[in-house]
């Protein structure tokens, strides 16, 4: 089996399991919804038997079950109960595992999966008819012209008189005749005497029937086999005469058939009778006579013109085969990350002809220059938009997960969402999801309250999770809110306290308190639980969304509720920059961060007394110089540029020799040897050929504090 | 000029392996992922072959078949349909609504081949 079908099935299995659970959901709230009920069925036997073709027999028959149960419940004969549908997410969870650990090829947990068939077996039991006895002409399990090489030479005679609509099924019989023809030596007469006359003549039913004589290995099965699709439709003998022939060894059958083409006899007599008159023991050898019966013939320019219809049939069918565009493919995602990271060197390149057109002054190339800047962009926006999916598939994985951690914990959540329509990059999405589940976790767990006490409160008893999902600008702002009991403020200072986190005098903005949930080793959970208050979580959340070049806010009210709200990035594969000039070398400060930039001349620095802070009308904003964070020697210019930034509500300024403007770059990773340098997020190349590091703002001043503290 | 079948499943990996494994034995190929994208394609070549799917959404196999035998182009064209041991009944419903045959699931690549061969030469 070819790995990449391999792949698509363990795509598909994935996907239908998440359909599944999705469905599963569904129908709990709406037991009797048929279509549901039949979404359900058909992602199970789709699971069942791409699971059998691929050679995962253990999910197909783990999901035979399953199968079972819901087509007794598609069928109206069994109802839908919460005891089938968490049976049934369990058995859902137990493939994910099955096809996750060993590839599907092995037993997860055989005890769960035991456990769970046995459950669904004991659902069915009473409901399911005896098991239909099955065909034996079903299964098509070996190659249906194997031959099964016998000792002996046998003679069959078939007779073969296929229903008037055979054609209307797609029959050819000529096929099956020729499919004969590969087993043995064969004799054939058809029989025409069934044609009407013309005026009742219907040109698309079958009138003739077949006498075959076939000597063959194969075994009376075999040849049955050839008939197995219009078997029950027609009128099939098939029998060895070898025993009232004799020596079938002796019969010549290109004689035989030369002969029955010529004679007209034939085509009213059974070849049974006819062979047995000719070969049976006591006239072996008198073939003679048959040639001799030259008479005219009509079958055989009948015979010809099938065929030659048939050829014509293909043949245009050929003609008009065409390669077919499908409406939509799947793709391997990293063929569309080099796509894009092709791309990427193009607007690279681009840049460069742009530049070079420019400074040469040089009208021709400069329009084509701007052609191709256009071209490139537009390249560049397909690129990336095809890595853009919508949120709504992992909103829907959290339904589940509010729905077992509500039980779990005893308490009544909803979760509603809205905009699940929002694009994201798929690698922003994919490393999204976790620190998604933290969050929810710690608002199901920490935020809303026990039902009783809610309703003490005044409260709904059934607490209200909901997550938002919205595209500004260049972000995607994500927003999961609860109307829990609120963040106490109170608790977190002192908490940080007890914890040494910030010292007792510390005066605490109402954003700075909410920051110390999401620092590491931080729980006020006064229980560790299974859900949260390890202490472990939050600041995970952080660091996961700061890596995809995110923010994470959090506001609250006590006793109303939280909101935490994330601000991403659309895409990481590009970034919007403002490139500046230190020295000799270029940096890109990300566009997102920028405020403002402003003059910084000798007399500012004067007027500050050396220390580094800058008068922005009015507010005193500190700054970091980066040619003396970076070491860089070169002579420093009498007017520098300070580029204003904003983290966390505050505003800092980065010193830089030269402000040179916007510049849209493709992120480029610094390799494994410089991942861990702090301050720098990647590179990118210039038009011009040079590189310029990429500055991570947030790491840059993290870093400025920690050396001051010290 | 290799002759041209469509393979209609919702389910893409047992469609594309349909599809590889004719492909690999010379015939090209046409993809729909249920009867309703089917019936929309159908028009894209001259098939000599049709193998559909029965349990699908939106269309379901053997409505398909019905609405492929009544479209004058179609009508002599073999369609098989792909079942599992478990269908006797859709198999017989199938064949009642038209199909040439049936192909039982799983199936390995050359039996496939096989089933193909007999119907289409």
């Amino acid at each position: 089996m070819n790995d990449s079908l391999q792949n698509a099935y363990i795509e598909e299995t994935t996907e239908l399991l998440s359909e599944l659970e999705i469905t599963l959901l569904a129908v709990e709230d709406a037991p009797t919804d048929t279509e549901l009920i039949a979404k359900l069925f058909r992602a199970l036997h789709t699971i069942k038997g791409s699971s059998a073709m691929f050679g995962f027999d253990d999910i197909a028959m783990f999901t035979h079950d399953i199968e079972t149960a819901y087509d007794l419940i598609r069928n109206g004969k069994l109802l839908v109960t919460k005891q089938i549908i968490d049976l049934t997410l369990l058995a859902r969870d137990e493939i994910a595992n099955m096809l996750a650990k060993t590839g599907g090829k092995s037993r997860s947990n055989e005890g769960n999966t035991k456990k769970i068939i046995e459950s669904f077996r004991e659902i069915v039991s009473g409901y399911q008819t005896a098991e239909k006895p099955s065909d034996t002409n079903v299964s098509i399990s070996k190659p249906i012209s194997e031959k099964q090489p016998d000792t002996a030479w046998q003679l069959y005679y078939i007779r073969f008189v296929p229903s008037k609509d055979l054609f209307l099924t797609g029959t050819n019989p000529l096929m099956l005749i020729d499919e004969l023809r590969e087993m043995g030596d064969l004799a054939v007469s058809a029989f025409v005497d069934k044609i009407p006359a013309f005026e009742n003549f219907n040109p698309e039913s079958c009138y003739c029937y077949w006498d075959i004589l076939i000597r063959t290995q194969v075994k009376i099965d075999t040849i049955r086999d050839v008939f197995i699709f219009v078997s029950d439709s027609s009128e099939l003998t098939i029998e060895n005469i070898t025993k009232e022939i004799g020596n079938v060894s002796e019969i010549d059958f290109v004689k035989l058939q030369e002969s029955i083409s010529a004679d007209s006899n034939f085509h009213t007599h059974s070849l049974r009778s006819l062979i047995k008159t000719y070969y049976s023991p006591s006239l072996a050898g008198v073939s003679e006579p048959l040639n001799d019966r030259n008479l005219l013939n009509e079958r055989t320019p009948l015979n010809d013109r099938l065929h030659t219809a048939a050829k014509q049939n293909q043949q245009t069918a050929a003609e008009h085969a065409e390669a077919d565009s499908q409406a939509s493919i799947r793709v391997n995602a990293g063929k569309i990350d080099e796509l894009v990271n092709l791309v990427g060197e193009l607007v690279t390149i681009q840049a460069q002809l742009s530049e070079n057109a420019s400074r040469q002054e040089d009208q021709v190339m400069i329009t084509i220059a701007e052609e191709v800047e256009r071209i490139t962009w537009a390249l560049r926006d397909i690129g990336l938009n095809i890595r853009m999916l919508p949120i709504g598939t992992t909103f829907s994985k959290f339904k589940r997960l509010v729905r077992d951690l509500s039980r779990e914990l005893g308490k009544e959540v909803e979760l509603t969402t809205d905009g699940a329509e929002t694009e994201l990059d798929k690698t922003v999405l994919e490393k999204l999801s976790d620190p998604l589940v933290h969050i929810i976790r710690n608002c199901i767990d920490h935020g809303i309250e026990m039902p009783d006490v809610r309703e003490k409160v005044g409260k709904d008893r059934v607490g209200k999770v909901h997550l938002t999902a919205l595209q500004s600008g260049g972000n995607v702002l994500i927003q999961i809110s609860d109307n829990g009991a609120g963040i106490d403020k109170q608790i977190i200072k002192e908490k940080a306290i007890q914890n040494g986190l910030v010292s007792e005098s510390a005066e605490l903005t109402d954003a700075e308190i909410y920051s110390l949930i999401f620092m590491s080793g931080f729980s006020t959970a006064k229980q560790v639980t299974n859900v949260s208050g390890r202490g472990v979580g939050m600041d995970v959340v952080k660091r996961a969304i700061e890596a995809l070049r995110g923010v994470v806010e959090v506001e609250s009210t006590l006793g109303k509720g939280t909101t935490i709200t994330m601000k991403l990035p659309l895409t990481l594969a590009i970034i919007d920059g403002l490139l500046v000039k230190i020295g000799d070398d270029s940096y890109v400060l990300p566009l997102s961060s920028v405020e403002e930039c402003i003059e910084l001349s000798r007399a500012d620095i004067q007027k500050a007394h050396g220390r580094h802070i800058v008068n922005v009308r009015g507010s005193i904003v500190p700054y970091i110089s980066l040619r003396e964070r970076f070491g860089i020697t070169s002579e420093r210019p009498d007017i520098e540029q300070v580029v204003i930034a904003a983290m966390n509500e505050r505003s800092i300024g980065f010193v830089v020799d030269q402000v040179l403007g916007q510049h849209q770059t493709v992120l480029k990773s610094l390799g494994k040897y410089y991942k861990n340098v702090e301050g720098v997020s990647g590179a990118t190349i210039l038009g011009d050929g040079t590189v310029a590091l990429i500055l991570d703002i947030k790491k840059l001043i993290e870093r400025e504090e920690l050396e001051e503290k010290n | 000029m290799p002759k041209t079948i469509m393979t209609v499943d919702d389910s893409a990996s047992v469609r594309q392996m349909v599809a590889y494994t004719l492909r690999d034995v010379g015939f090209d190929v046409i993809e729909a992922c249920d009867g309703v994208d089917a019936l929309t394609k159908i028009d894209k070549a001259v098939f000599s072959l049709i193998i559909t799917d029965l349990n699908m959404p939106r269309m379901d196999g053997i409505t398909l078949i019905k609405e492929l035998r009544a479209n004058p182009k179609i009508k002599f064209t073999p369609i098989l349909m792909l079942t599992t041991e478990s269908q006797n009944e859709s198999k017989l419903a199938g064949k009642n609504a038209g199909a040439t045959g049936w192909i039982v699931k799983p199936f390995k690549p050359e039996q496939l081949v096989a089933v193909v061969k007999k119907v289409v030469g």
